[in-house]
Order: C-alpha cells, then sequence, then structure tokens
C-alpha cells in the first residue's frame, strides 16, 4: 500500500464520486449552523425547494450575536440581533434539525461545544458556515469552513466539493517552557510564515509539542490553521484524545466503541507518508507571542519590538506595514512589553476552554487588575462556564476585577452588542486583530489567555513569565 | 448560480495586501438575515466617514470612474478572515463580476463562485502591475472564461487557471445543488457502505 499521510486517509474515506481535474465529491459527516449565517443558508435551501438530507447529522447553535450579560434573551444589544436569532429558531425547527438553544445546557461557541459534545469525532468531516470550524481539526476530524450557500449544499446533499489539498507537515519541535502555549505556536507559526503561509495546504501538526498539549490545547493550536491562509489543519488522535472523547453525550456508544477506536487508531500518517510541504517550530526556545498590527502574520516574542517597514521586501508589503503602523498608532523599533492596554479579553472559540481559564485564573489569584483597565472573560460554553463555576474560578476572576459573562462569542467581533467602551488597545485571547474587528478604531493584540491575564495586572503588555 | 462567460469592463485597484472579510463588509453592518442589501455597505469603513457617513472622498471606489468599475485588481490574500458570504454579496451587489489577485482567502475564493463573481489568480508580478495601470482610471480588461484569460491593452495576455468542473459550472450558470443531486445514488451508495463501517457517525 501507498504511505498515507493522515489527510488522504480521512480524504480518501469521504470521496463519494471523482469528479475530474482533481476536483472529489467528499460526504459531509456533520454540518453545524449558526444564527449568524444559518438563515441564509436554511432561507435558500429552502426557497429553492430543496429538503434537508440528513436532519440528524446537522446541529444548530446560538452562540454568535447574542448578549453574554445574565438575564439574556433573544433581544440583543446588537441591532436586529433577535431576527437572526427568531428566524433561525424557526427554520430549524421546520428543518427538522437539532438546536442548542440560549437555555440549553449544551449551548456554546459553536467550534466549543462541537468537540465537547463528542459530535465532533477524529477522522470524521465537519463543515459549518463559520471560518473556525478548523478547530475542530484539535480531536483529529477533518473540518472546514465555508459559506452560507455551501452550507445550504452541505444540508441538502450531505456533500460538498472540494479540491485535494496540497499537504503540509508543521513540527513543532522540543517542549514549551512555562508560560508558553499552544496559542504562542501557533501565533510564532503564521509570525514567521506570513498569513497566506498555508495557502491551498491541509496541515497536519505534529512533533513533540504537540503530543504534549492536551485536546484543548490541540483546539486552540488548529483554530487558527485559517489565520494562517490554510484550508484546514488538524492533530492526528492518540491515546490523549480516545480518553478525552470517552464518554462525550454524542461519542460512539458502548456497542460501536471499540470499532471507532480501531478506526481512530489507524488514521495517524505512515511513517513515510509524502508531504507536499514540510515546515517547523522550534518550541524549546519560544517565547510568548504579541501581534503588533492588523494581520495576524504580525506576531513577534513578546520581548520583540515592532517591525520597520524600510525592511519590507517590496512597496506593497511596505504599504501595508505602514498602513498597519497608522491604524496601530505605533513605531517601527517600539518594544512590545510596556505598552499600555485598556482592555483586556479572554474567550472566544480560540481561547474560551476550561483549561484556558483554570491558567489565567491561577495567574490572576490574589492580584488586581489595574486601575482603567476594562477586562472581561467570556467562557467558551455552558458547561464550561458550570465547571469554572464549580471550581470558584469565577470568583477568581471577580475578585481581581473581571466580569464574568455568559457564553458566547462576544469581543471576539464587534457586531453592536459587547463591547470595550471608550477603550482603544485590547489585549484578547481571540484570533483576530484586523482594522475595526473588535469596533471601530479599536486596536487589538492578540496573545495567549496567560498574555491577557498577566497585562490586564500591569496595565501594559506583560510576560507572563516576569509573575 | 450566476452564469459568467466573458467580461469586458474598467478595473479599479486596491492593492493592499491581506484586505479582510472584516474590512469588505463589517460585521457591524450585518443587520438581517438576508442576501440582499450589502452594495452600498462594502468597504463600509473605508468608504464612508463619520459622523454622517459621508463617503471619503480618498477610497478608491468613491472616485468616478472606479464607481462603475467591474474588476477589482486586489492585494495578496484577499478576502482572508472571516467566512462570511455577505462579503462575496456585497461584492457582487456593488457591481464588480471579477476579482484579480495573488491569492484569495480559500473561503471567500469559494463563496465567489457561488455567486456569480469570478476570482482569477494570476502571478504577483502581473498583479501589480495591472493595479498600477488600474490607476488611471482608463484599464479595460477583457476576461474570458472559456479560454481562460485575461486581455490587456496593448496585445497582452494572462492565463489564469480554474478547474474543469467550476468553470463548467460557471459558464453555464448550473445550480450547483442540482448537479450533486444528480449524483444522489452514489451518495445513498456511500452512506449504506458507510453506515455498516462507521455506524457512530449515524447513531445521533
Amino acid at each position: 500500500m501507498t504511505p498515507r499521510s493522515i489527510i488522504e486517509k480521512i480524504w480518501d474515506a469521504h470521496v463519494v464520486a471523482e469528479l475530474g481535474d482533481g476536483q472529489s465529491l467528499l460526504h459531509v459527516d456533520r454540518v453545524f449552523l449558526h444564527e449568524r449565517t444559518g438563515p441564509q443558508a436554511l432561507a435558500g435551501l429552502a426557497a429553492a425547494g430543496h429538503a434537508v438530507a440528513n436532519p440528524a447529522l446537522v446541529f444548530g447553535v446560538i452562540d454568535h450575536i447574542v448578549d453574554t450579560e445574565p438575564g439574556r434573551s433573544d433581544r440583543t444589544r446588537f441591532k436586529g440581533g433577535d431576527e437572526f436569532i427568531r428566524t433561525f429558531r424557526d427554520l430549524t425547527r421546520r428543518a427538522g434539525i437539532r438546536l442548542f438553544d440560549l437555555d440549553d445546557p449544551r449551548q456554546g461557541i459553536v467550534h466549543v461545544i462541537s468537540p465537547e459534545q463528542g459530535i465532533a469525532l477524529p477522522g470524521c468531516t465537519l463543515v459549518c458556515p463559520d471560518s473556525h470550524t478548523c478547530t475542530v481539526g484539535g480531536i483529529g476530524a477533518l473540518a472546514w469552513g465555508i459559506g452560507s450557500t455551501e452550507g445550504e449544499h452541505a444540508v441538502a446533499t450531505q456533500t460538498l466539493v472540494r479540491p485535494r489539498p496540497k499537504s503540509m507537515y508543521v513540527d513543532f519541535r522540543g517542549r514549551l517552557a512555562s508560560g508558553v502555549t499552544a496559542k504562542d505556536m501557533i501565533l510564532a507559526l503564521i509570525g514567521r510564515y506570513g498569513a497566506a503561509g498555508g495557502r491551498n495546504h491541509a496541515i497536519e501538526f505534529g512533533g513533540e509539542a504537540v503530543r504534549a498539549l492536551g485536546v484543548e490545547a490541540r483546539l486552540t493550536l488548529c483554530n487558527m490553521t485559517v489565520e494562517f491562509g490554510a484550508w484546514t489543519g488538524l492533530v492526528a488522535p492518540d491515546d490523549t484524545t480516545i480518553e478525552w472523547v470517552s464518554g462525550r453525550p454524542f461519542a460512539p456508544r458502548a456497542e460501536h466503541w471499540d470499532a471507532a477506536v480501531a478506526h481512530w487508531r489507524a488514521l495517524p500518517s505512515d511513517a513515510d507518508a509524502r508531504w507536499d510541504a514540510h515546515l517547523d517550530i522550534d518550541c524549546a526556545s519560544l517565547a510568548p507571542q504579541v501581534t503588533w498590527g492588523t494581520s495576524p502574520g504580525h506576531a513577534v516574542g513578546i520581548d520583540g519590538v515592532v517591525p520597520d517597514p524600510a525592511a519590507a521586501p517590496d512597496a506593497a508589503a511596505r504599504a501595508g506595514l505602514e498602513r498597519a503602523l497608522a491604524y496601530m498608532d505605533l513605531k517601527p523599533g517600539q518594544p512590545l512589553l510596556g505598552l499600555p492596554i485598556e482592555a483586556a479579553f479572554i474567550g472566544s472559540c480560540t481561547n474560551s476552554r476550561l483549561s484556558d481559564l483554570r491558567a489565567a485564573a491561577d495567574l490572576l489569584r490574589g492580584r488586581r487588575v489595574a486601575p482603567g483597565v476594562k477586562a472581561l472573560v467570556v467562557p467558551g460554553s455552558t458547561s464550561v462556564k458550570k465547571a469554572a463555576e464549580a471550581e470558584g474560578l469565577d470568583h477568581v476572576f471577580r475578585a481581581a476585577g473581571f466580569e464574568w459573562r455568559e457564553s458566547g462569542c462576544s469581543l471576539c467581533f464587534y457586531s453592536g452588542g459587547d463591547s470595550f467602551g471608550a477603550a482603544r488597545r485590547t489585549i484578547t485571547s481571540t484570533n483576530r486583530n484586523f482594522e475595526g474587528r473588535q469596533g471601530p478604531g479599536v486596536r487589538s493584540h492578540l496573545a495567549s489567555p496567560l498574555t491577557v491575564a498577566a497585562s490586564a495586572v500591569a496595565g501594559r503588555i506583560a510576560d507572563p513569565r516576569s509573575l | 448560480m450566476e452564469q459568467f462567460v466573458r467580461l469586458k469592463a474598467l478595473a479599479a485597484p486596491l492593492m493592499r495586501p491581506n484586505v479582510d472579510t472584516d474590512v469588505i463588509i463589517p460585521s457591524l453592518e450585518i443587520t438581517s438575515p438576508s442576501r440582499e442589501g450589502f452594495g452600498e455597505k462594502l468597504f463600509a469603513s473605508w468608504r464612508y466617514v463619520e459622523p454622517g457617513r459621508k463617503p471619503n472622498p480618498d477610497f478608491v471606489l468613491n472616485r468616478a470612474p472606479f464607481d462603475r468599475a467591474q474588476i477589482l485588481v486586489a492585494g495578496e490574500n484577499f478576502g482572508c478572515g472571516s467566512s462570511r458570504e455577505m462579503a462575496v454579496w456585497a461584492i457582487r451587489q456593488f457591481g464588480f463580476r471579477c476579482v484579480i489577485a495573488p491569492s484569495f482567502g480559500a473561503i471567500f475564493e469559494s463563496n465567489c463562485y457561488r455567486n456569480g463573481v469570478l476570482p482569477v489568480v494570476l502571478p504577483k508580478a502581473e498583479v501589480e502591475a495591472l493595479g498600477r495601470e488600474a490607476e488611471s482610471g482608463t484599464l479595460e480588461l477583457e476576461i474570458d472564461l472559456e479560454t481562460c484569460t485575461v486581455s490587456a491593452p496593448g496585445g497582452r495576455t494572462f492565463r489564469f487557471e480554474i478547474a474543469k468542473p467550476k468553470r463548467e459550472m460557471m459558464l453555464a450558470g448550473l445550480d450547483a445543488i442540482g448537479v450533486t443531486l444528480k449524483r444522489r445514488d452514489a451518495i445513498l451508495a456511500f452512506q449504506t457502505r458507510d453506515r455498516a463501517a462507521r455506524p457512530w457517525i449515524w447513531s445521533v
């Protein structure tokens, strides 16, 4: 047998038909929809007279534009939010699609709950009209983001047409130092190879540092594959994965468990699998990362400085860097450490799971957020929130001066609901530092929850290793 | 989907790299779950100045003749970021039928095909040259999907690649779901085999 990568194995197992010129019709095992981009998909489907092919394989959740204050309802601070929520609820009900509604204990950010509930599984294909669907690669699924119209296609046919991707292996060598996390690994990769460094590729993340990560951290790692410009990324399942999946509500039932595990054990790439590209990152020497600019590719070590556009390879790149500096109100050569921040955010499908909250709370215990800094934590799911409260983490965050919220996407993007108020410079555990992403004129610095917590305490960008 | 065969039209330049879908259509502008009404919201945060949401005279698409351009010449990694299809709806509803760039965000590129907007990838040096020429406001390009070529003044022709099934779908303006449902038997046969091979996928 020709040696194959995990990507080829999952791909081959899902080909319904070859369409020629490298295009395959792929079976889609799971479809997730949310209230922001799901209504358009379901309404389009109904308008065209197509039925939902397999309602049991489709799941809906309300996460994107809900308020996160206690006592929330369909009415949102975001203008028009209730129309998204009610339309989506109505369309899922009519289509016979399971919905994790606002009051459901399974509610949460779609990419947090799909593995948490055991709906996303190793070796499965999963799509959602949301770019961070690649997150779910952390448990060894082949998962990718699509548009609403492709969402219609997936729901109507249980398939999608895709070109066979190029494959890339990223070897994260060595062990992370204390205070350095999966978020820093992926930011370092994007910072070094650029925001389009993974273009046209499906990526397997491997190496000693990846093997040492828990599943939640692997989800963080895969979350930002899209910021690397890749089609998607994943981590091969291992004992850590299988143990984590076991017992989850939608995980394989007892009578199928052994067969499922045998299937998952066969997924890892063969030793001599062929890769179209191979990159590596040395993790032992890795510092916490922080972005200075308006692209996730603008990441540097926290002890680094803002780069000089004069050193850019060409005029277009130089203009891009100059524009980013102007938006971020920074000067070339300026150190990131010590830069005053006005807000701190812990949340999003990147970094809102229990392990993220525990790590940040450990750092915050006995400390206070600096005066004038608006700080909030938005747990990734209702279940994460409850588990954190059972451990008393909410008390730690509140005592430190953080607001403690209901689960949702919140300030990962600004749509008129949750807001940083007058604050302009934020340190954030999210995935995008685009212009205006967190609000008009807001300047976002991406970092790990540890770095966010340390910076919130210092009132400036701070190295968590120094606390 | 909307048919695309040939287009001869004016090109507008927007050569910044990494123009993301949050900039193409800011989240704040997506106020209803409809597919319409996005044209005037395209690039809202660059196109308008507050207070009063007045057109920003410095923004290229607010200046004649670019306000009637149907081809956008763009920088690297255009349409990266969020999957929001509203970004393509905004591009299309503004009047664009084609975006030429050295590379695209993957989801944005897929969304283009579904909405009658042809994403054309050309080498960076060629796109940058076209972008500079487009500044004059007189660059007319002819895009031919049958021959997969972009023709520029002076007899210059650039070839681009597009997978055959996608090209045929766009040339004929076919409904993608309808085309796939013609393979319903193959899909059902796959699912029958899969229910036996991976029963845990199906018992949810």
